[in-house]
């Protein structure tokens, strides 16, 4: 299985760990990545608001150049995800709107023909990779440990351009890897919700209202850690955590921990190889319940 | 079809008024509605059971309520789609307004932001003889956001209005929106300066919820966008939102990915010292974790950054 990667800013930027976790994680799924350096950020839904069209053609481009490699994309980040499956699902569903959108691209010699497909890595794990193979790629079920999931939005919403009538596996594919990985899983009605971070900088009370809410609810119901698929999520939960707690006047220590990073533990990679050392809120004392050290 | 509707209940008259979860077991055909449940449930089992409705065709917008943890119109909601083997439904009243009794919420706080964005249409100079004429395609665009139902279903799920009720919401800003986008209205920029303050356009968080839930497809985080950018070419004051679009699109211009400390200094504005000031600790967090990225000179632009640029200017030129 060969995917193009398209690993997004953030797992590059402000969330190396994320970029490390998956780096250590790849090759013992027997997954080729070749990373796609000359793609461009898919806009995030931000550039969009000025401009639609304009994220479109840039999502075409980078969709017309994993074409030209006849390989499907691989995405690490539900933010990345959502904004390219809305792109790919505008430009797919009218023929003369991926026309004019080839017109802009042919000046740089591509054009797209609407057939990539756009896959997170966690649908990758389930549909492509199968449940069975990822067992035996695990060599430390990470049992005892009580994980909450928490998506990310772009993950779950839009529904129709995600595809979960035909892919209903998606709708609690989280959950599905984590039970597989051996944790157990921590439900809870704030998984599908908004962690806060587009409003960080517009309405800080209310982001980190989201944060605390959250993350504390996981923790009233038992987690010992939270998991997310998204880095954009990871960055408010994780890395404002602390302020989120101040903010309301709590304590909530619960270790955020990117996907590649939970199914590392589970095929016996140190934390420092997954990068856990660069997460904010310490998982140290989640790992001691599992034995590990960081 | 065996199914089993498990009802939250709330009288606020009982000796003991704390809301619980009552289970209802009924033989339902797939095609029938949760609606006609719990109407079978009134008529047959338990008349004490409160609900609000009235047209059963998804026109009156009467019976929001949470199915499943999600908001919807129980008259527009097969027993199928939200069982399809029969089993548990959960019914709940709709969230982020207060309960009156079992199933039926108070709109009041829905209607007071309706109200607030003045939903009528405010046109300049004395009226026509006849009706306002305007061409159809300039109409036509509205059609969608003219079919809301006022239901409160995307308020009821708005992650924002949740943790801050006097967010405007997303059935108030697809109202405005209506009106912004009306050609015969004349009161765009008093109504865009209005959006741009705390509590409006800016302070949704983008999530999808009420796209999701809307059983009109009105796409109100859609209609938000639209504002955001009416607002933006109108040039209202700037904003840590519009600022925040201005500069993210700009830094993919430049470099074809993001800057995220650039981008979070120009949003908050160089010379807001105070919040650049609150910012620092975590900037200190991050280069201590080793996760504090690059920034400015020290930030490379993507390879094949000139075909990004050539491409902004190809479709801004063109829009």
């Amino acid at each position: 299985m060969k995917y193009a990667f398209f690993p997004g800013c953030v797992a590059k930027g402000a969330c190396p760990e994320l970029y490390q976790s998956m780096m250590a994680v790849y090759p013992r799924l027997g997954i080729e990545l070749e990373e796609m350096h000359t793609a461009s950020c898919t806009g995030a839904g931000v550039l969009q608001e000025k401009n639609v069209q304009l994220g479109d053609v840039l999502n075409a481009r980078t969709f017309a150049l994993a074409e030209q490699r006849g390989l499907p994309i691989m995405t690490i980040c539900s933010t990345c995800q959502g904004v390219m499956s809305q792109a790919n699902a505008r430009l797919t569903a009218d023929a003369r709107y991926l026309d004019e959108v080839n017109h802009i691209l042919a000046e740089e010699g591509l054009t797209y023909s609407g057939s990539v497909q756009v896959k997170h890595f966690l649908w990758i794990l389930l549909e492509d990779f199968g449940e069975d193979r990822l067992r035996s790629a695990l060599t430390q079920p990470l049992q005892g440990l009580r994980a909450a999931p928490f998506y990310g939005c772009y993950l779950q919403r839009p529904t129709e351009a995600l595809q979960f009538d035909r892919y209903p596996g998606r709708a609690a594919a989280l959950e599905r890897v984590m039970e597989i990985v051996g944790v157990d899983v921590v439900d809870f009605p704030g998984k599908t919700r908004c962690c806060g971070f587009p409003i960080l900088t517009i309405n800080e009370r209310n982001s980190m209202s989201m944060v605390a809410m959250h993350t504390s609810e996981a923790k009233r119901h038992g987690a010992d850690i939270m998991v997310t698929p998204c880095p954009l999520c990871h960055l408010n939960l994780d890395g404002m955590q602390r302020r989120a707690a101040h903010q309301q006047k709590t304590k909530i220590d619960l270790p955020i921990l990117h996907l590649p990073q939970l199914l590392g533990l589970a095929m016996g990679l140190s934390p420092r190889a997954l990068g856990l050392t660069r997460n904010i809120v310490s998982p140290d004392s989640a790992l001691a319940k599992l034995g590990i050290t960081v | 079809m065996h199914t089993i509707l498990r009802v939250r209940r709330f009288n606020p008259e009982s000796p003991n008024p704390a809301p619980y979860d009552q289970e209802y077991v009924l033989d339902l055909e797939p095609s029938e509605t949760v609606l006609d449940g719990l109407l079978k449930i009134r008529e047959t089992v338990d008349d004490s059971l409160t609900l609000r409705c009235s047209c059963r065709g998804a026109i009156c917008g009467s019976c929001g309520m949470r199915i499943n943890g999600h908001a919807m119109l129980a008259c527009k909601t097969k027993i199928v789609t939200v069982a399809p083997h029969g089993g548990l439904i959960r019914v709940e009243p709709m969230s982020n307004m207060p309960v009156i009794k079992d199933l039926v919420t108070d709109m009041e706080p829905f209607w007071q932001k309706i109200r607030q964005v003045e939903p009528w249409l405010q046109p300049e100079g004395p009226p026509p003889e006849t009706e306002y004429v305007v061409p159809q395609a300039a109409m036509q665009h509205l059609t969608g956001v003219m079919a809301c139902i006022m239901c409160g279903v995307c308020v009821s799920d708005c992650t924002v209005w949740e943790v801050d009720s006097t967010f405007l919401g997303p059935a108030a800003l697809a109202k405005a929106y209506r009106f912004v986008a009306d050609p015969r209205d004349a009161a765009t920029m008093r109504r865009l300066l209005a959006l741009n303050q705390p509590t409006g356009m800016w302070d949704c968080t983008r999530c999808m919820e009420c796209v999701e839930v809307c059983p009109k497809h009105v796409a109100p985080m859609d209609r938000i966008m639209a504002l955001r950018a009416k607002g933006m070419s109108a040039r209202v004051p700037s904003t840590c939102g519009s600022r925040h679009a201005e500069v993210f699109t700009d830094i993919i211009r430049q470099k074809g990915r993001l800057d995220e400390p650039l981008l979070a200094v120009k949003t908050l504005g160089l010379r807001n010292w105070g919040r650049l000031l609150s910012m620092l600790p975590l900037a200190i967090q991050s280069f201590i974790h080793r996760k504090l990225p690059p920034s400015g000179p020290l930030h490379r632009a993507i390879p094949g950054i000139r075909s990004i640029r050539r491409i902004f200017a190809r479709v801004e030129k063109r829009s």
